[in-house]
């Protein structure tokens, strides 16, 4: 690590052209991607215990809601941040959308082990500045943003990404939390991927709108439950997932 | 519903009247906002039903430096569907300069079954600002599934963004009424508090729900609310109950929290 003042980031690079790095959008979204969002159950550990998802069916409409509210801020933030928005703003601006404490807090550790992985993945000088510039971690989707621009990957990918994390978290811990059905979780899955690529688009076309506009442009979308929840988990004693 | 759409765009300023209160040097209503005054508070009076699909309404409120002023409404604000299910627009925009303060307070906002509406409310506050917000939305008067709603609190302080957050509810909001945004209930508020002093202080953030279980693990049946800290000195208090008094309950809880003493 540096120990120099950090320069502010240098805008990601351009992204590579006709999809020649979608490989880097499988190993970026994959699961096993080291970054730790295997222990975080994106709400749903809570949300099982207050008793709002207790099978497939209500874990459907637990990560519609996701999906449409902090899936869509954070996909706007990530795509924004492969587009070439100062990800200093943009951390800045996840702040503003954040209310939850426990949540800006879970994003930011999220934020610094993906920026771990990234580094080793893909290294490059704007992933360096955000890291000297944010040492605790900046929040998730701006780093998501960042790698996926230094992978070579559009904004419109950078979405998808963010967007796929805030369901299959949910999902993945609600099959554990549950025992459910994993065929029929995958099965909720696939019947969400419209949902899914509407939401990327929707999100890609604000980043193209923010780099003209600013970050208001991007999607603010709440869920207050998911805060409620949040701050509630926070303050278990006992928890199977840290978020 | 019998009349056209209309746009109005309604105008409050006020300043320090040199005598420790306050004067209102532009207050000008428009269309269905009548505005009325005594002392340093303004209560917005429909005069009309409004909004109406169609309607693009406009509100502007600017507390000039040392100056004070609330800001209500005589009767909660019912979204109606119109002619053609167009949408209707309702922008408010508060700027609060230094050493001033505005309580904004209006009386909820309902979403009945087939309107359509949007609204923004877009604060600018100077770093001395001081400023309590408050914000309700009824999903569908009883028993009727409510209208499109989506609304946007975005406020800036100095500047730089402290909160954005949009909601939205009804059918073009997937997941709205489920287990991660309302959990099937129909009145959700905020009530957002900006004072310099959180600085220094801020609040520690806190569960309001009462009969829930030691551990905190259960939502209790009438509604949920939350005290956070935001990343600037401010602090909200989130809300979500099965009707619009329990709300305001909790909300007016959250308020004395977080504000010790009234000013």
């Amino acid at each position: 690590m540096s120990t120099h003042p950090a320069p502010p980031p240098p805008p990601a690079p351009a992204p590579a052209p006709g999809g020649a790095a979608r490989a880097a959008l499988l190993v970026l979204a994959d699961g096993r991607f080291p970054a730790g969002g295997h222990a975080h159950s994106g709400g749903a550990e809570a949300a099982v215990r207050a008793g709002g998802v207790h099978d497939p069916d209500s874990l459907e409409h637990f990560c519609r809601g996701r999906l449409r509210t902090a899936g869509l801020t954070a996909a706007g933030l990530a795509a924004a941040a492969t587009a070439g928005l100062d990800p200093l703003v943009l951390d800045e601006a996840a702040d503003a959308r954040t209310a939850s404490p426990a949540l800006r807090a879970t994003s930011r550790k999220l934020g610094r082990q993906l920026m771990r992985a990234a580094r080793a993945a893909w290294p490059g000088p704007a992933l360096d500045a955000l890291a000297a510039a944010r040492p605790r971690g900046a929040h998730q989707p701006v780093v998501l943003g960042l790698a996926a621009g230094t992978a070579g990957l559009p904004p419109h990918d950078a979405a998808h990404i963010a967007l796929y994390e805030s369901v299959t978290g949910p999902a993945t811990a609600a099959v554990r939390l549950l025992s459910l059905d994993p065929f029929a979780v995958a099965a909720v899955l696939a019947r969400l991927t419209p949902d899914l690529d509407r939401a990327a688009e929707a999100a890609a076309t604000a980043a193209r709108a923010a780099l003209h506009d600013g970050v208001d442009a991007l999607p603010a979308a709440s869920a207050p439950l998911l805060d409620l929840a949040a701050e509630r988990h926070a303050r278990w004693k006992v928890r199977l997932f840290a978020s | 519903m019998t009349r056209w759409s209309v746009t109005a765009h309604a105008r409050i300023t006020a300043a320090p009247d040199g005598r420790g209160g306050t004067a209102l040097p532009e207050l000008a209503g428009d269309g269905p906002l009548a505005l009325r005054r005594s002392r340093d508070r303004v209560t917005v009076v429909g005069a009309m039903a409004a909004p109406l699909g169609g309607d693009r309404l406009r509100l502007d409120a600017t507390v000039l430096a040392g100056a004070r002023l609330r800001v209500g409404t005589a009767a909660a604000t019912i979204s109606l569907p119109g002619r053609d299910g167009a949408e209707s627009v309702y922008d408010v925009t508060l700027t609060v300069e230094d050493r001033a303060v505005l309580h904004w307070l209006p009386e909820p906002l309902i979403a009945a079954a087939g309107s359509r509406l949007r609204t923004t409310t877009r604060v600018e506050l100077a770093e001395g600002a001081r400023l309590v917000l408050r914000e309700e939305q009824v999903l569908g008067r009883s028993g009727e599934q409510p209208g499109a709603l989506s609304t946007r609190l975005t406020v800036r302080r100095a500047g730089r963004p402290l909160l954005d957050q949009e909601l939205s509810f009804g059918q073009a909001a997937p997941g709205w009424d489920g287990p991660a945004v309302l959990g099937g209930r129909r009145a959700v508020g905020q009530l957002l508090v900006v004072d310099p002093a959180f600085e220094d202080k801020p609040v520690a953030a806190r569960l309001l729900d009462r009969d829930d279980g030691l551990d905190g693990s259960h939502a209790s049946d009438g509604g949920d609310a939350l005290v956070t800290p935001l990343a600037g000195p401010a602090a909200l208090v989130t809300a979500v109950a099965r009707d619009a008094l329990t709300l305001r309950r909790l909300l007016d809880e959250g308020q004395r929290e977080v504000v010790g003493a009234p000013w």
